[in-house]
């Protein structure tokens, strides 16, 4: 039994249906983002865990205890919203205990939780302005602040960060993560920013049109996408969808894919066993990385194809180089280093990285699971 | 309008600049004109306005017609000025502008944040009641003051006037809350407090601009009608705008114009300077009254 | 909200919190539907009774409707306020427009000007009625002034003429509304997109076509506001046409509110006034309620 379980859980609006059946559990003090587009369902679900709309079907727990029904306040959790929402009428400090006031708490040991709470925020400074004295960062602390100090079994973020600029959303990420950290506590944590999801989380749940598409580590969502929403939506550039014919072949199976100039190429699958698939269409998911230099390619891996193709347009990104090129009749992205000197129009030689492949059935749009890789 | 120094888009010649000041300030003239004259007359004495010129300045200054039309201007068939109306008007309006102020800001609350199925409804059905024409409620309501024994009182004006300003006050509240974040609610909610206590702590503390608004609109609405003072308080508890117009219309003794004048002013003082004072809520009432939101 | 879950399920903090909104909204609704929509049915229900000096519950039918439209101070009510409502919205309109396409040229004293054009809208109609009753009236108001001024031919008896004292009342009332038009119309006009405005002066557009072609259209939401706000306005009118000419000379001036209150109230018809609150109503009704209904579905998009 998880520290915070999500059984099953349904929401209508009317005829409506936002979310169907979501099965979750947290362990104690895991970082869970729940991640995907508008519209998905995930600030409805973290609205069913903070209590804020009633579920329609099905269980939520924390700590073993069936809280449907309980009021908000009595969950004992603590929630960090969009918009900071802070009372525009109160001081940082006032904001800060206004939880621990409704809840009965004295004015001395609320003085005391104050004090921690704005030394380990390094707030100290701002307990007596109002809300509308504060920068957007200092803002976005004090509405962790006042999570904080309620000392709540279940953290839950809306979205935090997404109405900073560029680089203090950075800056705030690592603090929350070192929060994290530090503190060990349960954190649910929604956020449209897949980059968010994977560098905080603990586990990912990926969502889309009411459905837990895929729960699981950054590293399994990335590596392991579970279908074709899942390996679109994470990573950035999004993976290449290549579409591809199975051929069996004497030395082994291979996908066939068409190159700019109409020609044929055979990568191979390795150990992955496709042959019940011979002759029939499939799309080949390659991330960007896996599309590169002979002398980026990975050097662990055991099957690297050797293709050439005409460069289309180049993007030097800085820390890399990202080109696109033509491939089974779409247009895809390779990721090669930030000094590669290349031209548009160039026909160059790249290494694919088939050990991290991954297949889909384009038709039911899920993970074909053929024995690839591990 | 905060932006003084930006030059304007539509940029007219110097003549046509004079031309736009003359119109202006002619009309401006046509707007102070009545009211000067009531001011300059209401301290003249009476044969300097029937034997004399309207627009001049007094050739003889006297502050009598005021204290007459205060304190002893002959009123329906009392000789007491318009005094006790005056304290009417304030002891009807004051009441009536708190609790129907009230009751808006915890209807409009409830409309916004606590929304229900039927609400819209209920909101349409307040709305609508702001712009009826009242005329339909004469009769029955004259007969419930009955019935209540509150007919002819100021406490009947007092339920009247919250009744029918109930729709303007829920109107701005509404309006004015539904730009209030729902997540300041939910934060509130989360930290343990309940419906009153979020309405008490978190919205009512944001609300001074609409407060004020609100009501000054009622206020202003309250102190001028004269509708539902003629049909329900007639007699010695008629408010300021009934006595005022048995004053001007009564047919008996000689019309002393200049006391019409400075009864007129009195009964637009408090209503004048609070539109003086804070013009600027006062405005922004008549434009949420009128296009909403 | 609660859809499937039985209230039985909530804790009793939740279930208080849901039903706590609709407990402390019921007073107001209460009130509202009885002192307006049950009033409006008991005046529906009085008007085709033959209530007299009092209410009587015996029906007579449409007969009250009949005899309101055969009689003629009701007929004078109607074409008065035909005259007066489409004199008063068109003139309030156009005064306002001008006002505030004046005051939009970034007048010096905008700040003085602003706040005479739209006084009047804080005095009541009785002291606005006091005020114009003298200042028209011709033994001592603008006749006389004139006369003594050596203008001895002048003329402006309106308010004593039984033809034109209508047209004395539009004066007094447009005096005290056109500002609040004007205010409207500022607003929209400062609601405007700068930059449409600069797109079109780059397009090649002189300040008229500017006006005409661009502005003008984009005040739409305003000319409607004004034109529902000033025709109920027009319809209720009831206590400047008291304070300036007391429905006279005779029911020269006599509205449909003033002839309402007189049937009910002095002549004891009851019934017949009844009626002609019900005809106020649905002429109110038929103006606000298509207005109402899209400025409440508008604003839940």
């Amino acid at each position: 039994m998880g520290f915070l379980n999500i059984n099953g859980v349904s929401k209508s609006y009317g005829s409506l249906k936002v979310l169907h059946g979501i099965d979750i559990e947290v362990e104690e003090g895991e970082f869970l983002v729940l991640v995907g587009p508008s519209g998905c369902g995930k600030s409805t679900l973290l609205n069913l865990i903070a209590g804020l709309e009633d579920i329609t079907d099905g269980e939520i727990l924390i700590r073993d205890r069936v809280i449907n029904g309980v009021h908000p306040s009595e969950r004992n959790i603590a929630m960090v919203f969009q918009s900071y929402a802070l009372y525009p009428n109160m001081t940082v400090g006032q904001n800060i205990t206004f939880g621990l006031e409704m809840h009965g708490v004295s004015k001395k040991e609320r003085k005391i939780a104050l004090d921690e709470v704005a030394k380990l925020l390094r707030i100290e400074n701002l307990l007596h302005r109002k809300p509308k004295q504060l920068s957007g960062g200092q803002r976005q602390r004090v509405a962790m602040g006042r999570a904080l100090v309620r000392n709540p079994d279940v953290f839950l973020f809306d979205e935090p960060l997404s109405n900073l600029d560029a680089k203090l959303r950075v800056d705030m990420r690592t603090e929350i993560k070192k929060l994290h950290q530090n503190l060990g506590t349960t954190i649910v944590y929604v956020t449209h920013d897949q980059i968010e999801a994977m560098t905080l989380s603990s586990r990912i749940a990926v969502m889309n049109d009411g459905y837990v598409q895929q729960l699981g580590t950054p590293k399994e969502i990335y590596d392991n996408p579970q279908n074709i929403f899942v390996a679109t939506f994470m990573g950035s550039p999004a993976m290449n969808l290549i579409p591809a014919i199975v051929r069996a072949l004497d030395d082994g199976t291979v996908a066939e894919i068409s190159l700019y100039d109409g020609s044929l190429e055979h990568l191979p699958f390795g150990r992955a066993d496709m042959n019940s698939w011979d002759g029939r269409e499939i799309l080949l998911g390659l991330r960007p990385e896996m599309i590169t230099d002979e002398e980026s390619a990975d050097r662990k891996s055991q099957n690297i194809a050797r293709i050439k193709n005409r460069i289309e347009v180049t993007e030097p990104a800085g820390s890399d180089t990202f080109i696109s090129m033509q491939a089974g009749g779409k247009s895809i992205v390779a990721r090669m280093k930030s000094d590669i000197d290349v031209k548009p129009d160039q026909v160059f030689p790249f290494a694919i990285n088939m050990d991290k492949a991954v297949i889909f059935d384009p038709v039911e749009g899920i993970r074909i699971q053929a024995n690839i890789s591990s | 309008m905060t932006v003084a120094a930006q030059e304007n888009i539509v940029r007219t010649s110097q003549s046509v600049r004079v031309g736009i000041y003359l119109a202006l300030i002619v009309f401006a003239l046509f707007y102070l004109l009545p009211f000067g004259i009531m001011v300059i007359n209401s301290v003249k004495p009476l044969i300097e306005i029937t034997e004399g010129n309207m627009i001049a300045l007094p050739r003889e200054w006297t502050i009598d017609p005021w204290l007459s039309a205060w304190s002893t201007a002959q009123i329906g068939v009392e000789p007491t000025g318009l005094r006790p109306y005056f304290v009417n008007s304030i002891v009807m309006a004051l009441p009536a502008v708190a609790i129907s102020t009230a009751l808006g800001a915890i209807n409009g609350y409830i409309l916004t944040k606590w929304q229900f199925r039927g609400a819209t409804l209920i909101f349409g059905l307040l709305l609508f009641s702001c712009f009826i024409p009242f005329q339909i409620v004469l009769i029955p309501m004259a007969r419930v003051l009955g019935v209540l024994n509150i007919a002819g009182t100021t406490y009947g004006l007092i339920l009247v006037h919250v009744v029918y300003g109930l729709g303007f006050s829920t109107l701005f509240f509404r309006n004015f809350y539904a730009a209030f974040p729902n997540e300041l609610v939910r934060a509130a909610q989360i930290d343990g407090a309940g419906f009153f206590r979020i309405f008490w702590r978190i919205m009512l503390p944001s609300s001074g601009p609409i407060l004020a608004v609100c009501c000054i609109w009622q206020f202003t609405n309250i102190w001028n009608d004269f509708l539902f003072g003629a049909s329900f308080a007639s007699g010695s508890a008629a408010p300021m705008t009934v006595s005022l117009n048995n004053l001007v219309n009564s047919s008996t003794g000689v019309r002393e114009y200049n006391v019409h004048f400075a009864g007129a002013i009195l009964a637009a003082g408090p209503t004048l300077l609070v539109y003086i004072i804070a013009g600027r809520y006062f405005v922004r009432g008549l434009m949420a009254g009128s296009v909403k939101g | 909200m609660s859809m499937n879950l039985t209230t039985t399920d909530q804790d009793l903090k939740t279930r208080l919190q849901n039903w706590l909104p609709k407990i402390v909204l019921a007073p107001s609704f209460g009130l509202v539907v009885f002192f307006v929509y049950g009033f409006i049915a008991f005046t529906l229900y009085l008007s085709f009774t033959n209530s007299r000096m009092l209410p009587s519950y015996e029906w007579v039918g449409w007969q009250n409707y009949e005899r309101l439209f055969q009689i003629r101070e009701w007929d004078i009510a109607l074409n008065n306020l035909v005259i007066f409502a489409i004199l008063y919205i068109s003139i309030c309109t156009v005064i306002g427009l001008i006002l505030a396409v004046f005051l939009d040229q970034k007048i010096r004293g905008e700040g003085v000007l602003r706040p005479i054009f739209l006084y009047p809208m804080a005095l009541s109609f009785i002291v606005t009625g006091t005020a114009w009753k003298w200042f028209l009236d011709p033994a001592i108001g603008i006749e006389n002034t004139f006369h003594l001024w050596g203008w001895q031919s002048f003329s402006f008896d309106w308010i004593k003429d039984r033809d034109m004292a209508i047209y004395a009342i539009v004066i007094a009332a447009v005096w005290q509304s056109s500002g609040f038009v004007m205010a409207m119309f500022l607003a929209g006009l400062r609601g405007i997109d700068d930059e449409l405005l600069k797109a079109a002066q780059i397009d090649g557009a002189s300040n008229f076509n500017l006006y005409r072609r661009i502005i003008l259209p984009q005040l739409r939401p305003a000319f409607l506001s004004a034109f529902v706000i000033l025709g109920h306005l027009a319809i209720k009118s009831y206590d400047l046409v008291i304070a300036l000419t007391g429905g006279g000379p005779g029911n020269a001036t006599a509205l449909p509110a003033t002839f309402m209150y007189s049937y009910s109230f002095t002549r004891n018809q009851m019934g017949i006034g009844s009626a002609s609150a019900v005809i106020m109503l649905l002429t109110i009704s038929a103006i606000m309620v298509p207005y109402l209904y899209a400025e409440l579905n508008e604003k839940k998009r």
